[in-house]
């Protein structure tokens, strides 16, 4: 027999009973469901919490205060040439700058290379998000606007554009939004590469990117 | 029948060293203390752990049919499948997939599941350079040490002992022990190994059956490099990782890692169906004893774990003892109740390994009977008179005691005070070998003794 069905076997024969029926995952809605699963939801309920979202409080300020705790750090940009110039300004030294998207032409596009291996010496790598998670200071990244993934995590530091209006509460509404099996790869990002392996000490830029810059700009201003 | 690993002996040389104890108490303490914050900030936790709960029971009374979901929605994204029965199974599909592809140098991040098969050893022994790239694990790999705890693996070690350890082994000036400077130095060490590498392998946190991907969560990203840079990944994932939705993610990823060190989400949540361009995508589920362990009514629930490390960081023979004292794979509460059942013999003084306090069921995002099990492995083990002698008196009369209804709830109703100051109560009185080297309870002896005796008659 071969493994796979030996272990579909194994699995049947042991199989815990009763069965649990499969519960529903309530997610984000809220209007008119009682069990909605999201921080607005369930505001009143929140005690005096260090850092917990008002009620009356837009989204975008507890995005990026969250982004903050990760590690990161965002900008507002009016524009295209704004965030270009906020490029050169936060990282003069920069030699390579490879970009994935037009606001931002950098040294090298990344339609350019070929293999991830070319982008071992950059050091600032430019992409845009489509979808930021306000409770988690977390940006979503796919395949799709990476091109490469390895500039995600290979770049010195990451420059991430996102439409200030892209930004959705919880991860109950991001997983809502996005369709897994459209890309290879995708990944929440919040804040830079982190350790806290020797002591708990927090180190940023453990083996990827340094640092995370998210520039907030409307997806029109190209 | 297999000499039993030595926890108390273990654990008594760690604390016997003094800076290490105390400091491997605070920082373990401190992220069950970051968890208690970060899950004040979530007024529906109670909700979503019961919905995670549900969500883990009704996935494993129905493995068989999100196996083959899985399966087949991640063949029809052109991802590879591989099934193995055990360890020895593991390593040799992973091989056979390795020498296929000529691999010489593999850059592997964190799987606990490799760890278990004993990979590594497996793959060097065949001519393949093994390289660790999560900083801890790597540091646990340069000491020839497992990992000790399952989410930060060496912990236990003060910032002196990496730096004599990268000095020695890396090249690093030994009287640098700054923590940025170590990891920078190891940031530096590992880049070159990413940019050689011929494949990069992974665990993974969960595998959702109705997509046919898998997600791996780390801070580090080191998962995303060997994953993006090399052109082959393997993924190594245990056949109880399976969860039915994608939407699932969104209950579970907002617990993993606040119950793991308090922070919302890990810095990098990343999603893998099918092979990036350019590259390719195997994965292996592994049996290696779950389907055994899914037909015991006891114990099948220790599979709905998430490996979040809660019950390790919030035990306090755990944060006493540290994880090595397991001389397990897996250690804290979790590895009390894993280890048994891949090998009872070499696992008996496990379930003993622990105070019965009750705070690790208390914070399991997946509401597993954590202390419960611990207690229904001590019995198996003392049904087959395994139990030594000095045992039957020291160590099971303080499980037995603290394993009392009444004890266990007066423990609870005392809250958070009790768990920070009751470690010191149990672990140094004088029947109980880890509190030896220290100063001796206010109880006296012949009273804790006699209370016991009283005790046991009537329990
Ligand atoms: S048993 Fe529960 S608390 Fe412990 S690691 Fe597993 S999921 Fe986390």
């Amino acid at each position: 027999m071969s493994a796979r069905d030996a272990i579909l076997a194994a699995v049947r024969k042991n199989l815990p009973r009763p069965a649990v029926p499969l519960p529903e995952n309530p997610g984000p809605e809220r209007k008119g469901v009682k069990h909605g699963l999201g921080y607005k939801e369930h505001l009143t309920r929140l005690p005096e919490v260090p850092g917990a979202p008002d009620v009356n409080e837009p989204l975008l300020p507890y995005f990026r205060r969250q982004l903050e705790a990760m590690g990161g750090r965002s900008f507002e940009a009016a524009d295209a040439a704004a965030a270009g110039a906020k490029v050169a300004d936060l990282f003069p030294d920069a030699k390579v700058v490879c970009s994935a998207v037009p606001e931002v032409p950098g040294t090298r596009t990344i339609e350019t290379v070929r293999d991830p291996h070319e982008l071992n010496d950059v050091d600032v790598g430019v992409v845009r998000s489509p979808l930021g998670v306000a409770e988690a200071g977390a940006v979503w990244l796919t395949q799709a606007d990476l091109v490469v993934n390895a500039l995600g995590v290979l770049s010195q530091h990451l420059v991430v554009l996102l439409d200030p209006a892209a930004v959705v509460e919880t991860m109950h509404d991001a997983y809502g939004r996005i369709d897994l099996a459209a890309s290879p790869y995708g990944v929440f990002l919040a804040g830079p590469s982190a350790t806290g392996d020797i002591e708990g000490v927090i180190i940023h830029g453990a083996q990827g990117a340094r640092s995370l810059t998210v520039l907030l700009i409307d997806q029109t201003s190209r | 029948m297999t000499r039993p690993v030595d926890p108390e002996g273990r654990a008594a040389r760690f604390i016997a060293l003094e800076m290490h104890e105390s400091t491997h108490d605070r920082l373990v303490w401190g992220m069950r203390h970051n968890r208690d914050k970060a899950v004040a900030g979530v007024p529906e936790w109670e909700d979503l752990r019961e919905l995670a709960s549900r969500i883990k029971d009704h996935t494993l009374t129905h493995l068989d049919h999100y196996l083959e979901e899985f399966e087949a929605n991640a063949i029809r994204l052109g991802t590879h499948v591989h099934w193995a029965r055990d360890a020895e199974e593991h390593n040799a599909v992973v091989y056979d997939v390795l020498a296929a592809h000529r691999v010489k140098s593999l850059i592997k991040s964190k799987s606990m599941l490799q760890e278990e098969c004993g990979m590594t050893p497996y793959l060097q022994k065949r001519g393949i350079e093994v390289t660790e790239s999560d900083l801890g694990e790597r540091i646990q790999q340069l000491a020839d040490e497992p990992p000790s705890h399952i989410v930060v693996p060496a912990i236990h070690k003060l910032r002196t002992d990496v730096a004599a350890l990268f000095a020695e082994k890396i090249g690093t000036d030994p009287k640098d022990s700054d923590p940025h400077d170590l990891a920078e130095a190891m940031r530096q060490n590992a880049r070159p190994k990413f940019m050689a590498a011929d494949a990069g392998m992974t665990g993974a946190n969960f595998a959702v059956a109705e997509t046919g991907g898998f997600v791996v969560c780390t801070n580090e990203g080191n998962a995303d490099i060997g994953a993006a840079v090399p052109p082959l990944h393997v993924a190594s994932i245990g056949i109880e990782k399976l969860i039915p939705r994608a939407r699932d993610l969104g209950i579970f990823i907002r617990m993993l890692s606040r119950s793991a060190l308090g922070s919302p989400i890990t810095q990098y949540t990343s999603h893998f169906h099918g092979p990036r361009r350019g590259g390719e995508l195997h994965v292996v589920l592994v049996d290696n004893t779950r389907s055994d362990r899914l037909g015991s009514p006891d114990f099948w629930h220790v599979l709905k774990c998430i490996r979040c490390g809660a019950c390790m960081n919030t035990c306090p023979v755990y944060r006493r003892g540290g994880g090595l004292s397991y001389g397990a794979t897996y250690s804290g509460p979790i590895g009390v109740i894993l280890g048994p059942g891949f090998d009872l013999s070499k696992y008996r003084e496990l379930p003993f390994h622990s105070s019965l306090c009750g705070s690790c069921t208390e914070v399991c995002p997946v509401k597993i009977d954590i202390s419960d099990q611990i207690y229904k492995w001590r019995r198996v083990v003392a049904a087959k008179g395994m139990l030594p002698l000095a045992k039957r008196v020291g160590m099971s009369a303080l499980g037995a005691t603290l394993a009392h209804p009444s004890l266990f709830h007066a423990a609870e109703a005392t809250g958070e005070w009790a768990l920070a100051h009751l470690p010191r109560f149990l672990l140094y009185n004088p029947l109980n070998p880890w509190g030896k080297r220290r100063e001796l309870p206010a109880v006296p002896k012949q009273t804790f003794r006699q209370w016991y005796l009283e005790n046991r008659r009537t329990s």
